[in-house]
């Protein structure tokens, strides 16, 4: 028995507590020693990337012994191919964040306290195998995240934050009261109620799951019930059209670093939600209202694009093109449950579109908090002005800046050769011969998201200069270094997407075996 | 040795009524060290009981035999958890009352034999020596509220001790018709509660006098529409009067419900269990919504008592054993959190800014100036939302999933409670400590409020971390409580139930 992962998630969280307790004047000690914590963080989950085991789908690092023995609650970590991933993720965009903010002048300690437990909790999130254990990290991610957008954010912070802690909170209970369902539901007289994810996984393929549900509950249909509420938990943090209005207003008033936090890392704890809850443990109810599902998914990816093109704040349109990219992961992975078939081709359709969607998943992480990044840049240069008419052929004065940041809008725009097409090809590569209809009309999002980022393109960076803007800085040499990792993973994973590829591939086979039943 | 800590906790009242008047200090002192010393022997007492689960005779002497009355001192899990979460509640009582000037050593004293009226009813297994403790805690309660209290001080301590008046002469019908049944059966009179749990009272006999007994205790533990007494209660006593009557004398009439009216009429709990379930759940969505609304901090705080309890409450409807482990685990929760809350917003905010009206408060940018408050604030308000990690969740979580099994609807009523539970946390962080200070308002410096002492560090500390250990290993009290609904004491309520 290893203890890797549960020091994964304590290295950040102590280093939080250590960081919390520093006075706000040591400022170089606090930030560095951040910066120290999250690079600790990234050396672990690059350790773990090494040692891990691509040729096998299965937990690997488990740990686990009996936490609360009248719950059923075992403390159990482990990671696949999909927590791995996200691991790396996460571990990849703190450092970045904490760079991002490192002049922030109001109260550093606990700034920088609070994205290490942030840190903590997503790492644990990923890591936790069992739903009380999990949920506890869940939860903990959500705390920091309300403060840092509560205490530093913009002018509308404080309604910001509220609604959403209250949108997400709702989520949760919905969440939480659905598992306590499925927990009465697999109790039996001498053994207590059932909370192992891996477990459920299986008591939902053959079957047994939504009969205990309804046999403990004399209720026709408390499994799709029990479904609605963990897709609600789900569902808001993604967030999918329409449980989505908290989003805009949370990501454009937090500071950007933390919008990058937000964006990068957190949305993709409502996407691992799916991948790894309800998807396995709710195979048949997503079947059963699948239809809607699709239009769901295909609602958040078009809405949320037209939404994107009407924004005049550079923050909003990257906030609404967020939920746009990460609505083609859900239709994959809705996708994906479709057929009921062991038939050898659906299946490895249903395999491309898994992939596509947790290469997604990295992808827009990666962008997307490099976007957020080069706005925060942009501000810090422009005073705190961000609206798409603020600018004006700015590429004359910052060409460093517009080449770089044009990378990174490229790549969100899915540009082959670089890594947001490998993902959104192989999720269209996937979903069409299982869904046409849906795939077609997921299309139009793609349009109109070239139609948005090209016009912000046109309208920053082109065009007449903006005489306002005639001395702006460019990117100093610091800050070239700072984009210049994201930048260049950028264009190893559009080239060589095998390099992630390769991790995940055993996951999405046992995935894809779970959903054939 | 558990019997101790009533008895020192009494020898602290006689000592303190033996200091010098004007010796403030040796009155805090003696205060202190008498409830440091209850709270180690509770502990100590409760960790040495090997078998939580059944209950374990302390001392018991005939006292009045003509009636059956003896002097008898128990204890099971139930009572361990409870009288360890009173020992908390008075260190900590007395480390946020520290700088009470007026009339110190009358107000530790009655402070202490209103702890030590709480031991005794958690300890006591004779119906009758229960309810002379349970009478026994009205009289410091009012005293503390009418002289040392504030905001309306005489009509809440008028009121509160009218409605617990009231609510033992509910209770005190039933065991007397209890009594008389009793006998009949037995050939003797009999008060004690392990004899008594055995008698099978007629049902039609039970029907009647369950909802006497259980509505005249659970009146004190803040059961919708009978809380009224609650928030104005808690508003107007001294901090450390609403630290205990939030922290220790709801559970009373909580504790009171499961173990004297359920455990003797487990027929009428049948009947009118729906009726519980629905006041419960009720009083969790009113006091959550009321407490939304409030103007002064401390209502926040007083309605969300009766909010928190009625999880106890809807815990105890479920009549399965989950629900009331949770029940049980929710009372310990609360005491801590409640009072935390209390400590922090009658202590540390009110005493130092002389206002609890939000629309002063905001004005005040309290969180900057007091920064330990707001933060303590913070965590003791994520406990109270019943986040994970933190002893309200795991409590709110069994009994929830207890609600689920028998009322699926009701529960889901609940989860709206808490979200709304949520919404007025974040409202009072909001409004009490992190409003954005306008431009006109003087600069921080210019209102420089005292500083925390270190009894309020120590106090705050104290709650979060019992808070966050029971959250981390809940087994620690579940190894107490869950045994306890195994035990044939409580075999009659839980046959009938779902288990």
């Amino acid at each position: 028995m290893n203890h890797w992962l549960s020091l994964l998630t304590l290295v950040p969280f102590i280093g939080g507590i250590v960081i919390a307790g520093l006075g706000a004047e040591r400022k170089n000690l606090v930030r560095g020693l951040a910066l120290a914590t999250s690079l600790v963080g990234l050396g672990g989950a690059i350790c773990l990337w090494l040692h891990f085991d691509a040729s096998q789908g299965g937990i690997q690092f488990p740990e686990k012994f009996a936490w609360v023995p009248a719950l059923g609650v075992d403390y159990y970590l482990g990671v696949d191919g999909l927590g791995q991933l996200m691991v790396l993720l996460t571990a990849i965009v703190t450092p970045l964040a904490i760079l991002a903010s490192w002049n922030v002048a109001d109260r550093p300690q606990v700034f920088h306290a609070l994205v290490l437990w942030l840190q903590a909790g997503l790492f644990g999130t990923f890591t936790a195998l069992n739903f009380f254990h999990w949920f506890m990290f869940w939860e903990l991610g959500l705390i920091p995240a309300f403060f840092l957008v509560k205490l530093w954010g913009g002018p509308q912070r404080g309604p910001a934050a509220t609604q959403f802690f209250i949108y997400t909170m709702v989520g949760s209970v919905a969440l939480l009261l659905s598992f306590l369902a499925i927990w009465l539901a697999t109790k039996t007289p001498t053994n207590p109620g059932c909370f192992d994810f891996i477990k459920l996984a299986d008591l939902a393929k053959s079957g047994a799951l939504t009969s205990q549900l309804e046999a403990a509950f004399g209720w026709k249909n408390i499994s799709l019930i029990v479904f609605f509420g963990a897709f609600l938990g789900f569902a808001v943090k993604v967030p999918v059209i329409p449980f989505h209005t908290w989003l805009p207003a949370a990501y454009s008033e937090a500071p950007s670093s933390v919008t990058m936090l937000l964006t990068g890392v957190m949305s993709k704890m409502g996407m691992y939600g799916f991948l790894r809850i309800l998807l396995p443990i709710f195979p048949e109810q997503i079947r059963q209202m699948l239809t809607p599902l699709l239009w769901l998914a295909l609602a958040t990816i078009v809405l949320s694009a037209c939404a994107a093109f009407a924004q005049k704040d550079l923050k909003r349109m990257l906030a609404y093109s967020s939920i746009n990219h990460l609505g083609y992961c859900l239709l994959a992975l809705f996708a994906a449950v479709s057929v009921a078939t062991t038939v050898n081709e659906p299946a490895l359709q249903k395999a491309a579109a898994l992939d596509g969607a947790m290469l997604q998943m990295f992808n827009h992480g990666l962008t997307a908090s490099a976007l957020f990044l080069f706005v925060s840049l942009l501000e810090k240069r422009s005073g705190g002005l961000r609206g798409l008419d603020d600018f004006g052929g700015i590429r004359k004065v910052v060409p460093v800046f517009t080449g770089l940041m044009g990378i990174a809008l490229f790549s969100s725009l899915g540009l082959p050769g670089l890594n947001g097409f490998v993902g959104e090809f192989l999720i269209f590569k996937g979903v069409f011969p299982l869904a046409p209809w849906a795939a077609a009309i997921s299309t139009i999002g793609i349009l109109v998201t070239a139609i948005f980022l090209l016009t912000l393109i046109q309208r920053v960076f082109c065009g007449p200069l903006n005489e306002r803007w005639a001395q702006l800085p460019d990117l100093t040499t610091a800050e070239r270094w700072l984009v210049l990792p994201g930048i260049v993973l950028m264009f190893v994973l559009g080239i060589w997407p095998q390099f992630l590829l390769g991790a995940i591939d055993a996951t999405v086979v046992k995935l894809v075996q779970q959903l054939n039943f | 040795m558990l019997a101790w800590t009533i008895y020192i906790t009494f020898i602290g009242v006689l000592v303190l009524l033996l200091l010098p008047r004007d010796n403030a200090r040796a009155a805090r002192v003696v205060a202190l060290l008498t409830a440091i010393a209850g709270c180690v022997v509770a502990l100590v007492g409760a960790m040495q009981q090997t078998n939580p689960g059944e209950v374990t005779t302390i001392v018991k002497v005939p006292w009045i035999p003509a009636i059956g009355a003896n002097y008898y001192l128990a204890a099971d899990g139930i009572s361990l958890t409870l009288v360890v979460l009173t020992g908390l509640a008075a260190v900590t009582g007395i480390l946020f009352s520290w700088n009470i000037e007026s009339r110190t050593k009358e107000f530790f004293a009655f402070f202490l034999a209103l702890i030590g009226g709480v031991y005794g009813v958690f300890l006591s297994f004779d119906l009758l020596l229960l309810f002379v403790f349970y009478e026994l805690t009205i009289i410091p309660k009012y005293f503390l509220i009418a002289r040392w209290g504030s905001t309306n001080k005489e009509y809440g301590a008028m009121k509160l001790a009218i409605y617990s008046f009231v609510g033992s002469h509910l209770v005190l019908i039933g065991l007397l018709a209890a009594w008389v049944v009793a006998r009949g059966q037995l050939g003797h009179g009999s008060l004690d509660l392990i004899e008594l749990s055995h008698v099978v009272f007629p049902v039609a006999f039970q029907h009647w006098v369950f909802p006497l007994v259980f509505v005249g205790f659970a009146i004190l533990a803040g059961m919708w529409p009978f809380h009224t007494w609650a928030p104005t209660g808690h508003v107007a006593a001294p901090t450390a009067g609403s630290m205990l009557l939030a922290g220790v004398v709801m559970k009373l009439g909580a504790y009171g419900c499961l173990r004297v009216a359920m455990v003797l009429f487990p027929e009428g709990v049948r009947e009118w269990q729906w009726a519980i379930a629905a006041l419960a759940v009720a009083g969790i969505i009113y006091g959550a919504g009321v407490a939304l609304v409030q103007q002064d901090f401390k209502f926040v705080i007083g309605y969300s008592s009766v909010s928190h309890m009625g999880f106890v409450l809807l815990g105890l409807a479920t009549l399965n054993t989950i629900g009331l482990d949770g029940a049980v685990l929710q009372m310990f929760s609360h005491g801590i959190i409640a009072g935390l809350l209390f400590g922090v917003v009658g202590r540390m905010v009110y005493d130092r800014t002389h206002t609890r009206d939000f629309a002063q408060l905001e004005k005040m940018n309290v969180g900057k100036l007091v920064p330990f408050a707001a933060v303590t604030f913070v965590i003791a308000g994520v406990a109270s939302m019943g986040l994970p990690g933190f002893s309200g969740f795991v409590a709110e979580f069994q009994v929830l999933m207890g609600a689920w099994q028998v009322y699926p609807k009701l529960t889901l009523l609940a989860g709206v409670g808490i979200v709304v539970g949520v919404a007025y946390t974040l409202r009072a962080v909001q409004k009490g400590f992190y409003a954005d200070v306008p431009a006109a308002a003087p600069a921080p410096d210019e209102h420089p409020l005292p500083p925390i002492t270190t009894p309020e560090r120590i106090g705050a500390v104290l709650l979060i971390a019992a808070s966050l250990v029971i959250g981390l290993f809940p087994s620690l009290l579940l190894n107490w409580i869950e045994p306890c609904f195994k035990s044939s004491l409580f075999e009659r309520l839980l046959k009938g139930g779902a288990l």
